[in-house]
């Protein structure tokens, strides 16, 4: 077995190079979307604007994603474009947009990366659109498309969009484990406070507490997990998630803010099996 | 050095069997031990080292007759088996004769031996010297379940270092030693037994053929046993108490030359719907493949009784539910344990010393998971690993040296051993980790004993007194286990891989008067433990289990005692009838002066067996005072007294040249409700039960 495992790989580099060294050099080059999903791309200014994903669509919660522009007439991407994004969603009675990182270049000159954290998926009525304002060459253009934001394929709860006691509406997105493990898992998450229907802000120095818990299991909770606190770096909130076993866990949260006043959840107690703030998932 | 050949007997005028056929023959069971792990067994020492072996094991035997104490079962199915008042009663029931020994009991199957009121962690077991280790995370299956009577010629129990011989241990070693015909001159001989119990229907059914001549034999038996539910006193049917097994066995051996001889075993044991009524899951399979081969050699330059082995086997355990109505969660719970392992020993004698030299170790594999179904069915399985693919890996040398001074002796004896556990699976370690973060997957130990043993003969006294020091590691549960549930103190188990080993300091001693009519022991030891290791609470952690009462973490306590002290007593009445009887005392408390769990109260026992020519019988007692030492801590409340007799009568008819045997008897006679301190969570033991044995020998 161990002999087939080790002959497997080199099997394959054998093949690869086989197969490779009739064709063009280029494929040689790293993909910088290889391990991605293509889950829109948008025609204008006789540009194509293509977006990426790890997921095969945009989900609601927090959407890591990578954009390049390409030139439809040399069939080339651009190097480093300045982008920036504005997610709408076209409500019945209102408009509202949704927290979003700025968009920047990677490691690869023509793909820029960022985030958006859509608080709820698009129906028949009601739908999102995602503009593009961007600039190349020192000329500036502007793309739109309606997107389809669908609820996750599992079910799962990994964003919140919640009224606080303090009056304030915030988004609570779960960004990591993205794909937990039995194990202690790297816990992060980003904290949004709605300032107006177009504008949302990190949230600094805010705790979340965490309690993961298995419903189908007696409720029972995980040893060894940390509160989630604010991180400035990344401007999100980094915590430890313990997963003693697979199968559906919901992590129980509360949100306190600097002076230690509960904003949003409860205390799990036996009565009382969950917090009303909470993300859930099942592995 | 005794030639083999005088010892064998005389040549056998013409042979039977060509020396090809027995060729292929050794050839066909050295295959299924490669097809299957089967593992040869040590073939027997053949008559001239037997012989040789015999003459020491008997002298060691009457001097420190408390520290080696030697259940009989059925060496060649001879008499000693028939005065047996249940002559195919399980294993179990053997064991348990013992003084030294107690049985914990979830059931009516799979019994876990005790000695010297200490479990399996603290004990070697072995079968003919070959390390085993049982697959259930739950000890249902001590390694004592996987051999049966029809293949066990006796069980050696030592106390203490006495035991260390076979393996690393603190409390002392069980060894069952298979039955092996040896090279007889043409000797063939079929029995068939057959025996029936009435209170649970259990049927069981034996047969074994043993053939051998001077060169060569050949031994097959096979058992089997089914029983239903029991009932205890007063009637009361104990549910899921049922169990199915059988066993298969085979050995041979071939003498090579005078000097030396091969030999194999080969052990196939299935237990299937097999009942835990103190425990929440049942089990639906338990098997053991079981194989050695071994070769010996009468002398090796100075050295003797060169004796080598080569084993294997291969546990499965499946524990399921799925028989009990109302459980909150639907589980499966399978456990796997691989073990590979060798010795090589060889005796030395010079002047007035007896070396004996050992060189051993294995390798185990141990793999246990906890598959969860959640009631709603929309939700999927929950997994973990309870046993995360631990590779435990032991090698060690053991050195024994008997000085004989005149009518004194002085034994001493080391084990010095060096062993590795490696959690080889990632997602078991990662597991772990959310415990332990600094835990790495590797961790190695040293082990080390050494004990001394005099003894000397004063007149008609014997009297011995041994000191010895010893360590051990944990077990793969102590050290690995994740979220073990134990239903009698209602709580999850973690495992601890931080913790040091367990050490005892044994202090012992025995006087003991034989007369011609009249033999009375004494014997008594002390364990002094530094980082006894247990489970204690540790408040704050959720149960995994629903239901459970909370969260136990195995630690290392300061110091635990444990104290032991027998008396017994056998008195030839007359020429026919003989009494037998016995009392021992026991405690056990930590450096808080906790009380430990499963210490037995004053016990007692005593047996009037009546033997005149064909025509055996026997009258039975045992019992057991209030226990008073006892902690809810871990899961004990106070048991009662209690005291049960049982009677039993048997004929041997001769027909033609064979042999036909009846035995009868009743257990328990006055059907009395009793449980004792080592019935897991308080099940009762059986009630009147009335037995039957029939054994027809051709040869
Ligand atoms: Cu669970
Ligand atoms: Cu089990």
């Amino acid at each position: 077995m161990k002999t087939i495992k080790h002959i497997f790989p080199i099997l394959c580099l054998v093949l690869t190079l086989a197969s490779c060294s009739t064709e063009d050099d280029d494929l040689f080059e790293e993909n910088p979307v290889a391990d991605l999903l293509l889950v829109k791309s948008m025609t204008a200014n006789d540009h194509t604007i293509e977006i990426y994903s790890a997921d095969n669509q945009f989900t609601i919660g927090y959407n890591e994603l990578a954009v390049r522009i390409k030139d439809n007439t040399t069939d080339t991407y651009f190097d480093n474009p300045t982008i920036d994004w504005t997610p709408v969603m076209h409500m019945t009675s209102m408009m509202h947009s949704c927290p979003k990182s700025t968009i920047t270049n990677s490691e690869f000159p023509n793909v820029a990366k960022g985030f958006i954290i859509f608080q709820m998926p698009g129906n028949d009525t009601e739908y999102w659109d995602l503009k593009f304002n961007y600039e190349i060459n020192g000329v500036s253009y502007e793309a739109m498309d309606i997107i389809d934001v669908l609820p996750p394929a599992d079910g799962m709860k990994r964003v919140s969009s919640f009224m606080a006691t303090d009056g304030s509406r915030y988004v609570l997105a779960m960004v990591s484990p993205s794909n937990p493990d039995v194990m202690v898992n790297d816990f992060t998450a980003a904290l949004y406070k709605m300032e107006n229907m177009m504008t949302f802000t990190p949230v600094e120095n805010y705790t979340i507490t965490v309690d993961p818990r298995m419903p189908g299991m007696g409720n029972h909770s995980s040893p060894n997990n940390e509160d989630l606190t604010y991180n400035s770096a990344t401007q999100m909130y980094d915590g430890k998630l313990s997963l003693t076993m697979t199968g559906y866990w919901k992590v129980n949260l509360m949100l306190y803010n600097e002076s230690g006043d509960v904003l949003k959840g409860e205390t799990v107690t036996d009565t009382n099996p969950e917090s009303s703030l909470y993300f859930d998932f099942e592995f | 050095m005794i030639p083999i050949k005088d010892l064998k007997g005389f040549l056998c005028p013409f042979l039977r069997v060509s020396f090809q056929q027995k060729l292929y023959l050794t050839l066909f069971f050295s295959a299924l031990y490669l097809s299957s792990y089967g593992q040869e067994k040590k073939p027997n020492i053949c008559a001239a080292s037997c012989a040789m072996k015999c003459v020491e094991v008997c002298m060691d035997s009457t001097k420190i007759q408390r520290l080696s104490e030697v259940i009989v079962v059925a060496p060649k199915k001879k008499l000693t088996y028939q005065r047996q008042s249940k002559p195919l009663s399980s294993v179990d029931e053997y064991l348990e004769k013992a003084q030294q020994i107690t049985m914990i009991k979830r059931g009516a199957y799979a019994w876990e031996p005790n000695v010297n009121n200490m479990a399996t962690e603290r004990l070697s077991v072995t079968i003919d010297g070959m390390r085993i280790f049982a697959a259930c995370t739950d000890k249902m299956d001590p390694i004592t379940s996987y051999v049966d009577v029809s293949n066990l010629s006796k069980v050696t129990v030592s106390s203490g270092q006495e035991g260390s011989e076979q393996g690393n241990c603190v409390g002392g070693a069980i060894d069952l030693e298979l039955d092996k015909t040896g090279f007889k001159e043409d000797y063939l001989r079929v029995s068939i037994e057959d025996g029936f119990e009435s209170n649970n229907e259990q049927k069981i059914v034996g047969a074994d053929i043993n053939f051998s001549d001077e060169k060569f034999y050949v031994d097959a038996d096979i058992i089997y046993r089914d029983a239903e539910n029991y009932s205890a006193g007063g009637g009361e049917e104990v549910l899921y108490s049922q169990f199915t097994k059988y066993n298969l066995s085979f050995n041979g051996g071939l003498l090579l030359n005078e000097n030396s001889k091969l030999s194999a075993t080969f052990i196939f044991d299935e237990a299937r719907d097999v009942g835990y009524p103190a425990l929440p899951m049942d089990v639906s399979l338990a098997r053991g493949i079981i194989g050695s081969v071994a070769y010996e050699q009468v002398s090796l330059g100075p050295l003797t009784n060169w004796a080598t082995k080569l084993y294997a086997n291969s546990i499965t355990h499946i524990m399921d539910d799925s028989q009990r109505p109302d459980v909150p969660i639907r589980m499966d719970m399978p456990g796997w344990s691989d073990t590979y392992g060798f010795y090589s020993q060889a005796s030395l004698k010079k002047e007035k010393h007896q070396f004996l030299f050992k060189a051993d170790g294995f390798y185990n594999r141990s793999l246990a998971e906890m598959t969860m179904y959640p009631n709603d069915p929309s939700q999927s399985p929950m997994f973990m690993l309870t046993w995360p693919d631990v590779r435990t890996l032991n090698t060690g040398i053991y050195v024994e040296d008997n000085i004989a001074f005149g009518k004194a002796k002085l034994k001493l004896a080391t084990r010095l051993s060096y062993q590795n556990n490696f959690v080889a699976d990632d997602f078991g370690l990662n597991s772990l980790q959310i415990f332990y973060p600094e835990m790495e997957a590797s961790q190695n130990r040293f082990l080390s004993s050494v004990s001394l043993l005099y003894s000397k003969k004063v007149k008609s006294f014997d009297v011995s007194v041994g000191a010895s020091y010893a360590t051990r590691a944990p077990s793969v549960s102590e050290g690995f286990g994740f979220y073990l549930f134990n239903s009698s103190d209602n709580h999850d188990y973690i495992g601890n891989p931080e913790l040091n080993n367990e050490q005892a300091i044994e202090f012992n001693g025995a006087v003991s008067y034989k007369s011609k009519k009249l033999k009375i022991g004494v014997s008594g030891n002390v364990f002094r433990m530094p980082n006894y290791i247990i489970g204690e609470v540790e408040q704050g952690l959720s149960t995994m289990t629903i239901g459970a009462d909370g969260v136990k973490i195995y630690r290392n306590l300061n110091d635990a005692t444990i104290s032991n002290l027998y008396l017994n007593t056998e008195y030839k009445i007359n020429k026919h009838l003989k009494w037998n009887g016995g009392i021992s005392y026991h405690r056990g408390i930590d450096s808080d002066d906790r009380n430990l769990p499963f210490i037995s109260p004053v016990a007692y026992g005593g047996a009037l067996s009546y033997h005149k020519s064909t025509f055996t019988a026997g009258l039975e007692m045992q019992g057991a005072t209030k226990q008073v030492n006892f902690n809810p801590i871990f899961g004990e409340n106070q048991t009662d007294a209690y005291t049960v007799f049982g009677i039993s009568m048997g004929k041997t008819f001769l027909i033609s040249k064979n042999t036909f045997y009846v035995k009868a008897g009743v257990q328990n006679i006055f059907d009395t409700f009793y449980s004792t301190y080592a019935d897991w969570n308080n099940i009762p033991r059986i009630g009147r039960n009335i037995h039957f044995t029939l054994s027809y020998k051709i040869g």
